[in-house]
């Protein structure tokens, strides 16, 4: 009798699943609020402001999205994740997209079932000592302790470039950027390596930064961009166009300050016109009102605007565009057409 | 119709199940497994559901794979080419490792502290509490950053050791060298090696610390006789034999002349590159763990032991002096072993306890199980339901090996009623 009760038990069960995964847009919508993952502190990409307001490149980018599909640049729930937290909050739903210094790699993409929505930023892995270690090239660094942001594509890296130099290391595994400062200023790390965008950032906060030196080997491609979940094409779709709308916005010289001037009626030009909506219906092809890309410049200005505001040459941070400038000055950056 | 008490020929109808109070109870409980069955099986099939709706059904596969990532502290072999599954293995012994030291310092800090709490002397006494109340009324992953900041910030780097004036210098003659990168003791070297032994080609234990552990149990076994020879005698004719350096040299001679034949010698660390080179490296990480851990612990071990000591009345004392023992042979033979039984299921589960906080080891990057499989591995492969499973195996395994072998230790100093 027993196991008879087991088997119904299974039955109803297996019928009481089943409705799962519902589309995230409509989720979000209903929530009125976007979840979006971020770093748990890296100046310029994800940091508390003196309000206590998160700021940052990848904050941004969640403002964006959730004026996009809200209409409300602040309907943000932020989540701080660490490197280790960050993909299970993201596959289990706590967040609904991760903008938080993500490599693109294709196992994440493939085996961990995350869908890249583009790249916000192309970075390379390097390595930052003190300048009195007398170090001047990664070559060097055989037998040192190295401080390394632990669940990171950096720590696999690391262990490649040790391994094909035939150099030893002494890797100190480190929860977030935060500890790793302060083991780094402490010197119970010889090297810290991360991004290099990380570097900066991490430099700039420094108390004497210029006592510090980041090394000129880049020891790997990190394209970091925000993602989301496999099984959800849809929403997929939002946040890689809300991403290349801040691009092409650059492209096409919409700014903050002139949106409202060229999205009132339609100007000569009519790539900005279907990315502004005052022409076709891109808006509700991806199930957003008509003015999703306004809203989403609107939140913070295009991507260029962004890059200055939040990690340019003119903050602490100090980062060159350089590979990160548009196509048409030599960069990587290039939205696919809005038609 | 009349009917008789003791005649149940009623029959059974289905209503009984409710209002008959002989099956009412059975009913209700049946109900509620039934019940409870349902909610575990509509989890499980949930979970997998969803897993395989997201293409992540549920394989160990990913445990064969290299694993890529290194691991600064390894007790066996291991390199960033190893499968997950021994880099999960090297972080096993990783958590054993700080376990076991964990609950040997618990056990020693806190019976010292614990019986000090009732000394007489009251600055000791006094002393004593604060420790306790310090120790177990703060987060012990508190405690653990705590002692970790302060090896970091306090220490010199090893840097600091280098050139003709260093600011730092090694203790004990150059053998001891304490950093902020942890501490570099002497490791014991042998200049006529005897080999490692593979143990299923997974992993070498040495030869040399075989035949140590062998010939200190046999001197162990040897010393044993000995002692049972002079209990008998002393049985027999009263008067104790004197046994101490016989027993004494059983024990060491052996050990030495094994220390000798195969060369025994000390390596000191030395200042080479970036960091000391050769000598153990007990790392800031591992020491941090291990004293905020202890400390912690002891602090409840402290009053398990004031506690289990409190337990046996004082009539015990006054007897046992009355029959002319001097103190300390009266907490030796009378009070202490009363107090074990008291004292020996409470310190079980702080040993559980233990063992378990060690999972917090990532605070300080000490990687252990929850930092190799629960950590870089389930992080790089995605496997999350997977990781967490068999950490919580692994966690279970090792609890219950410890509950296994304490409860054993319990049935021998239980009070045997005769």
């Amino acid at each position: 009798m027993k196991k008879s009760v087991i088997l119904g038990a299974l039955t109803v069960a297996g019928l009481a699943a089943g409705a799962a995964s519902a589309a995230t847009l409509d989720d979000v919508k209903a929530r009125g609020q976007l979840n979006c993952g971020i770093n748990t502190g890296l100046v310029g990409f994800a940091a508390p402001d003196a309000n206590g307001e998160w700021s940052g490149f990848d904050v941004a980018y969640c403002r964006a999205l959730a004026a996009a599909v809200l209409g409300d640049p602040s309907a943000i729930e932020f989540v701080s994740l660490t490197g280790k937290t960050r993909f299970t909050a993201l596959a289990s739903g706590e967040i609904d997209v991760l903008s938080r210094n993500t490599t693109w790699t294709l196992t994440r993409d493939v085996d961990l079932k995350f869908t890249f929505l583009g790249v916000n930023y192309y970075d390379g892995q390097g390595f930052m000592v003190p300048k009195d270690l007398g170090v001047t090239s990664a070559k060097e660094l055989d037998g040192a302790t190295v401080c390394i942001q632990t669940g990171t594509t950096t720590e696999l890296n690391l262990a490649d470039f040790f391994r094909v130099n035939n150099m030893s290391y002494e890797p100190v595994p480190i929860e977030t950027n935060a500890e790793a400062q302060q083991q780094f200023l402490a010197g119970a790390c010889d090297v810290y390596t991360t991004d290099a965008s990380g570097l900066a950032a991490t430099r700039a906060t420094f108390e004497t930064p210029g006592d510090y030196a980041i090394l000129p080997e880049i020891i790997s491609k990190e394209p970091l961009g925000p993602l989301a979940r496999h099984g959800d094409d849809e929403w997929a779709d939002i946040g890689r166009w809300v991403l290349n709308a801040l691009i092409a916005a650059e492209e096409y010289g919409v700014t903050s300050a002139n949106i409202d001037e060229m999205a009132a009626e339609p100007t000569d030009n009519p790539e900005i016109n279907r990315l502004l909506g005052t022409e076709g219906n891109m808006g509700e092809m991806l199930g957003l009102s008509a003015d999703w890309a306004v809203n989403a410049i609107k939140a913070g200005g295009n991507y260029g605007e962004l890059f200055e505001k939040y990690i340019g040459e003119n903050t602490p941070v100090g980062l060159a565009r350089g590979l990160n400038a548009q196509y048409t000055d030599g960069g990587l950056m290039y939205s696919p057409p809005v038609r | 119709m009349t009917m008789s008490s003791d005649a149940p020929k009623e029959s059974f109808r289905l209503s009984m199940l409710i209002y008959d109070t002989r099956y009412r109870s059975l009913t209700i409980q049946v109900v509620a497994l039934m019940a409870f069955m349902l909610a575990a099986a509509w989890i499980i099939d949930n979970t997998l559901q969803n897993l395989a709706e997201l293409g992540k059904p549920i394989e160990f596969g990913f445990l064969s794979e290299p694993a890529q990532y290194d691991i600064n502290q390894a007790l066996i072999e291991y390199d960033n080419q190893d499968s997950h599954l021994r880099a999960s293995f090297v972080g096993l012994l990783n958590t054993l490792l700080v376990a076991v030291l964990g609950c040997a310092l618990a056990t020693v800090v806190g019976v010292i502290v614990g019986v000090l709490r009732l000394s007489k002397n009251w600055l000791v006494a006094r002393i004593m509490t604060v420790y306790v109340e310090m120790f177990r009324n703060v987060p012990v992953l508190l405690w653990i950053v705590f002692f970790m900041a302060i090896l970091i910030e306090s220490l010199p780097q090893p840097r600091a050791f280098r050139g003709a004036d260093p600011e730092a210098s090694m203790l004990l003659g150059d053998s001891v060298a304490l950093t902020n990168r942890g501490f570099y003791i002497p490791e014991p070297l042998f200049s006529n090696p005897l080999g490692d032994l593979s143990v299923f080609g997974a992993f070498n234990i040495s030869l040399e610390l075989l035949a140590l552990v062998g010939a200190l149990a046999v001197s162990l076994f040897l010393s044993g006789l000995v002692k049972k020879r002079a209990d008998r005698i002393q049985n027999e004719t009263g008067i104790r034999p004197t046994t101490w350096y016989l027993r004494l040299g059983i024990v060491v001679l052996p050990l030495i002349a094994i220390l000798i034949a195969l060369g025994f010698h000390l390596g000191n660390p030395e200042l080479r590159g970036f960091n000391f080179q050769g000598g153990i490296h007990m790392r800031t990480s591992l020491i941090a763990l291990w004293l905020a851990l202890s400390f912690y612990t002891a602090a409840f071990i402290a009053e398990i032991v004031r506690g289990g000591i409190m337990a046996i009345s004082k009539g015990q004392t006054e007897a046992a002096s009355a029959l002319g023992l001097r103190p300390n042979r009266i907490m030796s033979l009378v009070i202490l072993p009363q107090a074990l039984r008291v004292i020996i299921p409470p310190l079980i589960s702080q040993y559980l306890n233990l063992t378990k906080n060690s999972s917090l080891a990532i605070a300080v990057g000490y990687m252990d199980i929850t930092g190799t499989l629960g950590g870089i591995t389930m992080n790089q492969t995605g496997r999350e339901l997977e990781c967490v499973v068999m950490l919580m195996l692994c966690y279970l395994t090792i609890s219950l090996t410890i509950s296994l072998v304490m409860n054993w230790y319990n049935t021998r100093v239980k009070l045997v009623e005769r």
